[in-house]
């Protein structure tokens, strides 16, 4: 079979995209394929032209590699243009005279920058951004001039001027329109996209019609505006927009447009059966798409022609969503409200630049179009709502108003509601069904995913939909995406629970033989040891417990970077008789340690010596204190503030509840640590909303908050339930803290838990108030069982000979460990440095307590 | 190797915790000493950590690497081999090992390093 004479025109990125796509659909050899590239390079991501100026390099923007399109069995003509077409013969003549015989030609000829015909425009420093070598001449002309002048607001102007403002110029935008980004955004959104880029250092010139550029007085231009204003630059860059490169279309006789483009239809055919157009320069039903996601799709389309396929191009959603100079900017469908019957929705946030506004129809139940500027995070759920039809919510608006209190979040746009056809990727074109399909050939991971399918690899906005999409559906396929708690176990957490509730299991070695490998290790062993706790609460150093805790359970205490141990004993709700407090102070001073109050309204003693620790707990037990479990996985501390009985403010009983709530959950073991909190009334001194479980008095009851966090990623909890009276607070308490023992990973807060049960804090209520799961009465009871076991692990340990053995520093000598040296600082002691050490400096020297 | 050696005693089988480390003094230098009932083992490795800067690996979780007996440091979780003293998160870094024997109940120890 003699092969098919195929010429591509043009090797831009949709030029590419053609021939990417070509060699994918397996048929490449079908092909005789002669590609003409008038750059010096092959293809590379012009969407990405401005990453030149903040380090990448032309090799990093390559899309086309030369090694790849010899394997695919192209060949390539760098720097060789077609320069005529002849149809009757079916020939193309390149700038080399070469003459070339075809069956097909693929036009893929892109735009050029549309440079306004002002007199001066041709002036040397007058430049335009498309290629590679336009950004060289940038950059070199840059290195002679102090300013900068972009003319162009519009997506690629700006994103020309962050280049500018990168090469150290002081940048101009000046804009015709009166706003920026005229096409996208309305008069607010552009305000205050203004607004941001100003405070960004860009000086922005909107309503200014260029007259002429002539020399300036201080600068190598002048532009003289219709309104009489001048602008002196050393450099001016054109963006004015783009047009269609149609002009060897035109020369051979090829239907173009009134405006320029050449003609295509659906099947992406020129006037002339044997010719494709495909991209910037095809215009189809009288519009030119300056996105390359609509030139991508032209590119399949005239494969799938080519190889007898039915396939049509039948228009494309120029919805877009950028990052410009940082300012977030998307807009979304019919953005200006032209449809009959439209109504807006906006919301501007002048303090801090964020502007939304939502288009909805006549009815209010459908999603026409929307602008996001200074925060565009709603743009995927927006988008869908908008390609789909999805049916609004009752209030439009809830979708773009701020959240705040923690309340009322409506259920963000779950992936599950998203049709098979939904678009998750508009650069390439994947369907949510196509992520379904990839999935059920085997993709496995994120990455797979994205490598099989090329979803999230253009501009890289669905990134979090495709995210989520790809976690739910390996989930309700029943796939682990390797999930196994370590090498021992091919379980998650939540399963070895499970596994030890079911068959009633006792220990580690049990649960390893049973259904593990090995000898376990520092994950797995703390975790089982967790999960044992939860489970039956028997005492953590019995026996069989021993091997499987962190230093910190198996001693009972903090171990600092020295190897001694911090003490802090329950000072549950932070209240504390000043007998205790002295008691305190006596056996820190007794054994000389480091003394420091908590953010949990307790003491930390530090410095203890291993050997030290069961003397000292010796003392605390014998004056009524406990454990506080500040070294476990388990419940901290209930922090409060002093409530109603001293506080003129104050709504109800704080500290009561607080010592009641720690009392009731201490020594309960987690898959990580739970801080709870109670605050007397709304002023919330004890800052509630930032524990796992807040409480916070109201005149009716208590409003109880969930899931919320300090530390590395701070989080507020959300409202939960309101007024509460005391026994319903506590059943909630008891079946939230269960279902999150039996449920979460190892290591998982309740925030992250939460957020990654489906259907969120909604789901959990359902759980917990409506008891949807019919758990309720066993999370109860589970619960009371872990309250009524409750003994003080200390208490327990100075009273058991076997378990003190483990506090002798060595098992065959009387002796302390000399390398833990101390030296005094603000009159305590603190670990010396290594320096400290090596120099002998006078060290505190040890107590030896009898 | 083990014809000049001069084994001392140490410590009884009952100073051991199955599954886990204690420390004893040998010459003045501290040795962790994890005792392994399955593999009816005793092993004997540096008790400081090169990591940490202190005394404390005979307070870390024994475990296995496919197979290799390890102790993670209780301070920042590196994994040494029980059989070598073998890093497996630092090539560099190896502690170093005793011979120990378990004769009836007393453990016997070879007090120079390997």
């Amino acid at each position: 079979m003699n092969k098919t004479k195929l010429v591509l025109i043009g090797n831009g990125m949709v030029g590419h995209q053609f021939l990417a796509s070509l060699a994918e659909s397996g048929a490449s050899e079908r092909f005789e394929v002669t590609v003409f590239c008038e750059e010096p390079r092959l293809a590379y991501d012009r969407v990405q032209l401005s990453a030149y100026f903040s380090g990448k390099t032309a090799e990093d923007l390559a899309m086309g590699q030369p090694a790849q399109y010899a394997q695919w069995g192209y060949t390539v003509r760098l720097n060789e243009k077609v320069v005529s077409i002849d149809r009757d013969n079916q020939t193309v003549t390149s700038n080399t005279g070469a003459v070339l015989a075809y069956d097909q030609i693929i036009m893929a000829t892109g735009s050029f920058p549309f440079v306004p015909p002002v007199p001066g425009h041709d002036r040397e420093h007058c430049l335009v951004y498309r290629t590679i070598e336009d950004l060289e001449a940038i950059t070199a002309s840059a290195a002679k001039g102090r300013s900068g002048v972009v003319v162009g607001g519009g997506l690629l102007g700006l994103e020309a001027a962050k280049a500018l403002r990168d090469l150290g110029l002081e940048t101009h935008v000046v804009e015709f329109a009166p706003r920026l980004m005229a096409v996208q955004l309305d008069d607010a959104g552009g305000k205050v996209l203004r607004d941001k880029i100003e405070e960004l250092g860009v000086k922005v010139h909107t309503g200014k019609n260029t007259q002429q550029i002539v020399d300036g007085d201080n600068a190598v231009h002048r532009m003289e505006f219709a309104d009489g204003e001048v602008l002196e630059t050393d450099l001016i860059l054109f963006s004015a927009g783009i047009r269609p490169r149609d002009e060897l279309a035109r020369s051979c006789g090829l239907d173009v447009g009134e405006r320029g483009g050449i003609v295509i239809d659906n099947d992406c055919l020129t006037s002339d059966k044997n010719i494709f157009a495909i991209g910037e320069c095809a215009l189809w039903n009288g519009r030119i798409y300056g996105l390359v996601a609509p030139g991508y799709n032209m590119a399949k389309v005239a494969v799938a022609r080519l190889l007898g396929e039915d396939k049509q191009f039948l228009g494309a959603d120029m919805s877009t969503k950028l990052k410009l100079m940082g300012v977030d900017v998307a807009s979304i469908g019919d953005a200006h409200a032209h449809t009959p019957g439209a109504r807006n929705y906006t919301y501007l946030d002048e303090a801090c630049g964020i502007y939304k506004k939502i288009v909805v129809n006549e009815s209010g139940k459908q999603l026409l179009g929307a602008i996001l500027v200074g925060d565009a995070d709603d743009y995927g759920t927006l988008l869908q709502y908008a390609l789909n039809g999805i049916e609004l919510p009752e209030f439009p608006d809830s979708l773009i108003l701020p959240q705040r209190g923690g309340d009322g979040k409506p259920a963000g746009l779950g992936v599950a509601a998203l049709p098979e056809t939904a678009q998750i990727c508009s650069c390439h074109d994947v369907s949510k069904g196509d992520v379904c399909q990839a999935i059920d050939g085997g993709a496995a991971t994120l990455g797979d995913v994205k490598s099989c399918t090329k979803a999230a690899t253009g501009c890289g906005g669905c990134s979090a939909l495709l995210t989520n999409l790809v976690n739910h559906e390996l989930e309700s396929r029943g796939v682990e995406v390797n999930r196994n708690l370590c090498e021992h176990f091919d379980f998650t957490r939540q399963e070895l629970y499970h596994l030890v509730r079911v068959d009633q299991i006792k220990s580690f070695d049990e649960l390893l033989h049973k259904h593990g490998r090995g000898k376990g290790c520092e994950i797995c062993k703390p975790t089982a040891a967790s999960i044992l706790a939860s489970c039956w609460n028997e005492f953590v150093l019995k026996k069989p417990h021993v091997g499987l805790q962190d230093t910190n359970d198996t001693f009972l205490a903090n171990m600092q970077k020295d190897g001694t141990y911090s003490v802090v004993p329950r000072v549950a709700g932070g209240e504390i008789t000043p007998d205790k407090l002295i008691v305190l102070g006596q056996v820190a001073k007794q054994f000389n340690l480091y003394t420091k109050v908590t953010g949990g309204q307790r003491i930390d003693l530090f410095g203890a010596r291993l050997e030290e620790l069961p003397q000292i707990w010796r003392i605390l037990v014998d004056a009524g204190f406990e454990t506080g479990h500040a070294y476990g996985k388990s419940l901290r501390t209930v922090k409060s503030c002093v409530g109603s009985t001293w506080c003129r403010y104050g709504v109800d009983d704080s500290v009561g509840l607080a010592i009641e709530m720690e009392n009731r959950y201490k020594g309960l073991r987690s898959p990580h640590k739970i801080k709870f909190a109670v605050s007397g009334c709304t002023r919330e001194c004890a800052e509630a909303q930032s524990k796992d479980v807040g409480i916070i008095a109201t005149e009716n009851g208590w409003n109880l908050y969930l899931c919320g966090n300090g530390g590395m990623k701070p989080r507020h909890g959300d409202l939960f339930a309101t007024d509460l009276d005391k026994d319903t607070l506590i059943k909630y308490i008891d079946r939230f803290l269960m279902f999150y023992v039996k449920t979460a990973d190892r290591l998982q807060r309740t925030s992250v838990w939460m957020d990654n049960l489906e259907g969120g804090l909604d789901y959990l209520r359902q759980v917990i108030i409506d008891d949807s799961l019919g758990l309720g009465a066993e999370l109860e009871e589970q619960m009371l069982q872990v309250v009524g076991t409750y003994e003080c692990e200390w208490k327990k340990t100075i009273e058991d000979p076997e378990a003190l053995k483990r506090f002798r520093p060595f098992v065959n000598a009387d002796a302390t460990d000399s390398n833990v040296v101390f030296v005094m600082e603000r009159d305590q002691i603190r670990p010396a440095t290594a320096a400290e050490k090596a120099a002998n400096t006078p060290a505190v020297p040890v107590k030896m307590v009898s | 190797m083990t014809t000049n050696t001069k084994l001392i005693s140490l410590c009884s089988k009952a100073d051991l915790v199955p599954n886990s480390g204690v420390c004893a003094l040998v010459d003045g230098r501290q040795v962790a000493l994890f005792y392994l009932p399955e593999d009816e083992q005793v092993y004997a490795i540096d008790n400081h950590d090169p990591f940490g800067q202190a005394n404390v690996l005979s307070r870390g979780i024994v475990g296995s690497i496919a197979d290799v007996p390890v102790v993670a440091s209780p301070l920042y979780k590196q994994r040494f081999s029980l059989i070598d003293g073998q890093c497996f998160e630092d090539e560099a870094v190896k502690l170093a090992t005793w011979q120990v024997t378990l004769l009836d109940d007393v453990l016997m120890i070879d007090p120079k390093p390997r």
